[in-house]
């Protein structure tokens, strides 16, 4: 049945080779409203406390004799990634309605056949399977980056397909590799299914181990990224047309965070539970770095890119330290990144279309010109700052507080996030919202209704998410446990 | 009284809310009305709450659970007892107090009802702060007041300045903020817990881990309460509105620390180096803001400095252990110095926006109200017998004499530099003659009664509010002492004898009298005027610098973090580690043009290529 989340958007987006004109935008919100409101019923009868692994399955043979099968289902974490993908493709589309892209029809195309390829990848139960689902992905999204991009878009966007694409190698080569050690009794065949593939890995050694955690990790850390892997990020963000810098930020990089908990730890399962840390430090790094360098940027969306550098490395480092602390704020943090990232991008891209620039040196006194815009900003600016009682806290405090049961100093380090985050984030907003006019912005409008019903669902959702998150938790309670103690349980 | 307790912050918070959402279209009568009604109101219930606890003993209310992930459960619970009613008293007491004070002094500005909107999230976040049953509620308020202080620092958003003035106040406390979260950490890992009721019933079991969560913790209240290091943001702070000066730099927001601490009194007793440390900070920070003081020309500067010395004063007595003496400060100082901020911004309204010191004089006469009740403030809080910071700042060196007689001395002497530019800036505003301009003159006008009546309040509070806690040659019952005897199981107890209070209390009427003879002969017999800053000359050059710290932090910090950023941009990142990955992908595009020989369209290739791997396939499956 949840296999529907795939086809509806899939089949949507072949209607599109048909469509001419204006239609598009409407049909598109429709096929991804009906998407969303599929996910939500899919919620509704979600068990919390159901023992198997995944509700909801499907599972159809597709290349038998390899023992490649088109299966799939949700567990809770992977149905909180399928409704912040539902929730965000919709958000995205009504994003973009006031500036139409030429040639909407294969525009709004891209971003169905994008939802439909998202899904799978959050709820593939088979290794080969997810690896289409998530090469699918980087196809729409490739497009939408490179046609509709900004200035230097061709080199900027072929430079992040081929390192994605080249990550993506190493994990295809790490699952054939753990394909090959499958157990063969039952079917006479190798099998790609998560299980068999789960088994595999158990059987290997600390060496095999390693050798399946880089290969398979290479192809997550360019995708979240992690540092150094990230040199594609900050440039795709910026040329990309805002639509595609959310889709990026807000649910494709959750494809490589939620990788690594789905087919990354089981796979490697004594290496990561036998106290391994370098992943951490990277991520670590990352975190520092990223908010180190954002703090002298002066392109509102460089600032936002080099952030999300900066807080995905935490949510990366809190699932690494394999607490449940850490896997649950990890698992809060990607729907809360993913919604304060594409609100914070949706308010640049607000500015940018009404004052026609992005640099903060141009940009001010936003606050007497558009008083609603600045507000429902700065809820949006206090959820990715962290404080308290929205919805970004929760996850930072979780994040931090694991990695502090594993490390203190490594804690105070990442907990530096706590002090750039304020250093960057508040330079952004008093930069642009704060002081006198410019030239560029004393004739600014505020938002359209359109536009403040897009920025209220945000903003509220940072407040009431921040207020009350654990809803959350019990959605992703049950299946955290069960990894948790799998996977740390020798 | 348990139910309804959540009303106390809920109600603050609607008014924001309604202020905030629909404000804008309300005439001004009413958005003062709901933003001064809803404080009034939380007031009213906590006068209940303080009478419930003494009747009854303290309670607990919880409201439901925050989080439960594995063996982190963090719930919404508030805890009503002796320390947080008194808090709660002030908060809500002096914040109904500046609500309506504000109605006159902001009735012009076009951001009325934002700026009412504001101050309602900031006693709504107070309350959850001191309210909290456990360290997560508290880091809410905490960082919720230091949100709130960054709006109404920057209130005036158009003026640049301000604006980095709300900034570096956010970023500083975020520092301390930093440090106080790890402390949370270590309570929670250390008690398994990080409600109050299950940290303290277990502290002295594990002992040797308070040191580090009591440095940790003395860490936030270095930012909010702004001590040395982290002290230089309140000064700047000053940019805000004059009745967020007083609400929250002076009477509410900066003894956060303070309560943190008091409230911890039972870790702290148990680590003597975060006590020693504390009180040494304290100290220094006493004495350099109070120099500072001496050399200032701006009214608010001066009280500002003043604020920090004399939280300086309070981190002293919690490090001596003395912890209610150092909620006794709290309290008068929350009165006198809310009532100077205040009075300094009636002199300010009266100005016309005025704020140097060397522009005005003589104001006595045009501001009779504003007069009297600042002299109020003035004596209160030079120490002047009888008046309520003679008491708690009496007790506070009493105390600290028991302790080390060095400390005790710094510290009498920084009593008096207090007293110093107390009555200095006294002399300077209120009497000699006036400095300002012709248009001044004819524009200077007493305040509204919105405005006074605050004042008249405070002053009396001033004036009375120390005999809540008379040393023992008065009376043998200390009130306050009594009232928090059930929280401050940390206490250290230490009576000084009669005949020392009786040197003390000699001791400093001789000096307040030649002070103020001193300073009045300086500034209205000679009139001097203090000079223009170029003027200055050596160590009164320093001074008028403020010792240089600013320009010491941004030398030492702001510049090398801001280089290294870029640094990191530009060449870490652009050039090194791009440059590796485009290094790859051209080596690998060199390899390629070798392999591209095999594609060169040739038919009979392709061929042999699609032979070779059927063969391959082959040989797998039945010889492997």
């Amino acid at each position: 049945m949840a296999v529907l989340l795939i086809f509806i958007p899939l089949f949507a987006s072949i209607l599109f080779l048909f469509i001419k004109g204006n239609m598009g935008k409407m049909i598109a919100l429709t096929f991804s409203v009906i998407n969303l409101i599929f996910s939500i019923y899919l919620l509704s009868s979600f068990d919390t406390q159901s023992d198997e692994a995944f509700q909801f399955a499907f599972n159809e043979p597709w290349v038998e004799s390899l023992g490649i099968s088109f299966c799939g289902g949700l567990d809770g974490i992977s149905l909180l990634m399928v409704l912040l993908t539902n929730f965000l493709t919709p958000i995205i589309i009504l994003s973009s309605w006031g500036k139409t892209p030429e040639y909407p029809a294969a525009f709004y195309g891209l971003i169905l056949l994008m939802q439909a390829g998202l899904n799978g990848v959050f709820m593939a139960t088979d290794g080969l399977l997810f690896y289409v689902f998530w090469e699918i992905t980087l196809i729409p999204i490739w497009f939408i980056c490179a046609y509709w991009g900004g200035e230097n878009r061709i080199p900027v966007t072929i430079k992040f397909f081929i390192y994605t694409f080249a990550g993506s190698l190493f994990m295809l080569v790490g699952l054939i590799y753990l394909y090959l050690n499958t157990p063969i009794e039952i079917t006479g065949n190798h099998n790609f299914s998560w299980e068999a593939l789960q088994m595999a890995a158990r059987s290997m050694d600390a060496a095999g181990q390693q050798i399946v955690f880089w290969l398979i990790f290479m192809a997550f850390a360019v995708k979240i990224p992690v540092f150094p892997f990230h040199t594609w990020q900050p440039e795709t963000y910026t040329v990309s047309p805002a639509p595609g810098t959310m889709l990026l930020s807000g649910i494709m990089l959750k494809m490589g965070i939620y990788g690594v908990i789905r087919w990354l730890l089981p796979f490697s399962p004594d290496l990561v539970s036998s106290g391994y840390n370098l992943p951490i430090v990277l991520c670590i790094i990352g975190v520092v770095y990223g908010g180190w360098i954002a703090i002298k940027q002066t392109d509102m969306k460089k600032i936002a890119a080099y952030s999300s550098l900066s807080h995905v490395g935490l949510i990366a480092a809190g699932i690494f330290t394999l607490t449940i602390d850490g896997l649950q704020g990890a698992v809060i943090q990607m729907v809360n990144h993913g919604i304060n990232i594409v609100g914070l991008f949706l308010a640049i891209e607000l500015i940018e279309r009404r004052t026609g620039t992005r640099d903060l040196s141009k940009l001010g006194g936003i606050a007497s010109k558009a008083p609603k815009l600045s507000v429902l900003f700065m809820i949006i600016v206090l959820g990715s700052l962290a404080v308290p009682l929205t919805n970004g806290f929760v996850g930072e405090f979780l994040l931090l507080k694991s990695i502090y049961s594993i490390n203190i100093y490594m804690a105070a380090i990442a907990g530096l996030t706590v002090i750039f985050c304020a250093v960057y984030m508040l330079r952004l907003y008093n930069l642009a919202i704060f002081g006198d006019v410019t030239s560029h912005t004393a004739d600014m409008k505020d938002l359209n209704a359109r536009e403040t019903i897009l920025m209220g669902i945000i903003a509220l959702l940072v407040i009431i998410l921040g207020v009350y998150p654990q809803p959350i938790f019990d959605i992703s309670k049950q299946a955290i446990e069960t990894f948790q103690t799998t996977l740390t349980l020798k | 009284m348990a139910d309804l307790v959540y009303l106390i912050p809920l109600l603050p918070f609607l008014g924001f809310v309604i202020n905030g959402l629909v404000g804008k279209s309300l005439p001004k009568p009413v958005v003062a009305l709901i933003a001064c009604g809803s404080v009034l109101g939380s007031f009213i219930l906590s006068i209940l709450c303080f009478k419930q606890v003494i009747d009854e003993g303290a309670f607990t209310a919880v409201l439901y659970n925050w989080i439960a992930v594995g063996d982190t459960h963090i719930q919404i619970a508030f805890q009503i007892d002796q320390l947080s009613t008194m808090m709660m008293l002030i908060i809500t007491g002096i914040g109904f107090l500046i609500h309506m004070y504000s109605d006159g002094y902001m009735h012009h500005d076009e951001g009325f009802h934002r700026f009412y909107a504001y101050l309602n999230l900031f006693i709504f976040s107070m309350l959850l702060l001191v309210m909290g049953s456990n360290y997560m509620l508290m880091f809410f308020g905490w960082e919720g007041v230091g949100l709130c202080s960054y709006l109404l620092i920057g209130f005036w958003y158009k003026n640049k300045e301000f604006g980095v003035a709300a900034r570096k106040a956010f970023i500083m406390n975020r520092i301390g903020d930093l440090g106080l979260l790890l402390g949370i950490f270590i309570i929670f890992n250390t008690f398994g817990s990080i409600e109050y009721a299950d940290v303290f019933k277990n502290a002295y079991a594990h002992g040797d881990s308070t040191n580090i969560i009591c440095i940790l913790l003395f860490v936030g209240a270095m930012g909010k309460s702004a001590q040395i290091p982290l002290y230089t943001w309140l000064p700047d702070a000053m940019a805000g509105p004059t009745p967020v000066s007083a609400l929250i730099h002076a009477a509410t927001m900066v003894t956060a620390g303070i309560y943190l601490v008091v409230r911890s009194n039972i870790l702290f007793a148990m680590s003597p180096s975060a006590s020693e440390l504390m009180m040494y900070i304290g100290l220094a920070t006493a004495m350099i803001a109070a120099t500072i003081g001496l050399k200032q020309n701006d009214i608010k500067k001066v009280l500002a400095y003043s604020t920090v010395s004399q939280l300086g004063f309070m981190f002293v007595a919690l490090g001596v252990g003395a912890y209610t003496t150092a909620m006794f400060h709290v309290l008068t100082h929350a009165f006198f110095k809310a009532l100077l901020f205040l009075g300094s911004g009636s002199v300010i309204h009266g100005m016309g926006g005025e704020q140097d010191i060397r522009k005005m004089g003589g104001l006595s006469k045009a501001l009779p109200i504003t007069h009297i009740t600042f002299l109020m403030g003035t004596l209160a809080i030079a120490g002047v017998p009888f008046f309520s910071g003679f008491f708690s700042k009496d007790e506070i060196l009493a105390m600290t004499h028991g302790h080390s007689d060095v400390v005790f001395a710094l510290l009498s002497i920084t009593a008096i530099i207090t007293a110093v530019y107390m009555f200095r800036l006294y002399f300077l505003v209120f009497r000699g003659n006036f400095r300002g301009t012709h248009h001044q003159k004819e524009h200077l006008h007493e305040s509204p009664i919105s405005m006074t009546l605050p004042l008249i309040v405070l002053a009396i509070l001033s004036v009375i509010g120390g005999f809540l806690g008379m040393p023992a040659w008065m009376s043998d019952n200390h009130i306050l002492n009594h009232f928090l005897h059930p929280i401050v199981t940390g206490e250290i107890h230490f009576h000084p004898t009669e005949s020392f209070e009786f040197t003390v209390l000699g001791v400093s009427i001789v000096l307040l009298a030649i002070i103020i003879f001193a300073v009045r002969n300086y500034y209205i017999t000679k009139s001097i005027v203090p000079e223009s800053d170029e003027a200055e000359t050596g160590m009164s050059k320093v001074l008028s610098h403020k010792y240089y710290i600013d320009e010491l932090y941004n030398t030492l910090f702001v510049k090398p973090v801001e280089a290294l950023s870029i640094f990191l941009h530009k060449v870490v990142d652009n050039q090194i580690i791009d440059g590796i990955v485009n290094g790859t992908a051209w080596a690998v595009k060199q390899k390629a043009n070798l392999l591209r020989r095999l594609q060169d369209g040739k038919l009979e290739w392709y061929m042999i290529g699609m032979v070779a791997g059927v063969l391959l396939i082959l040989v797998f499956n039945f010889f492997m």
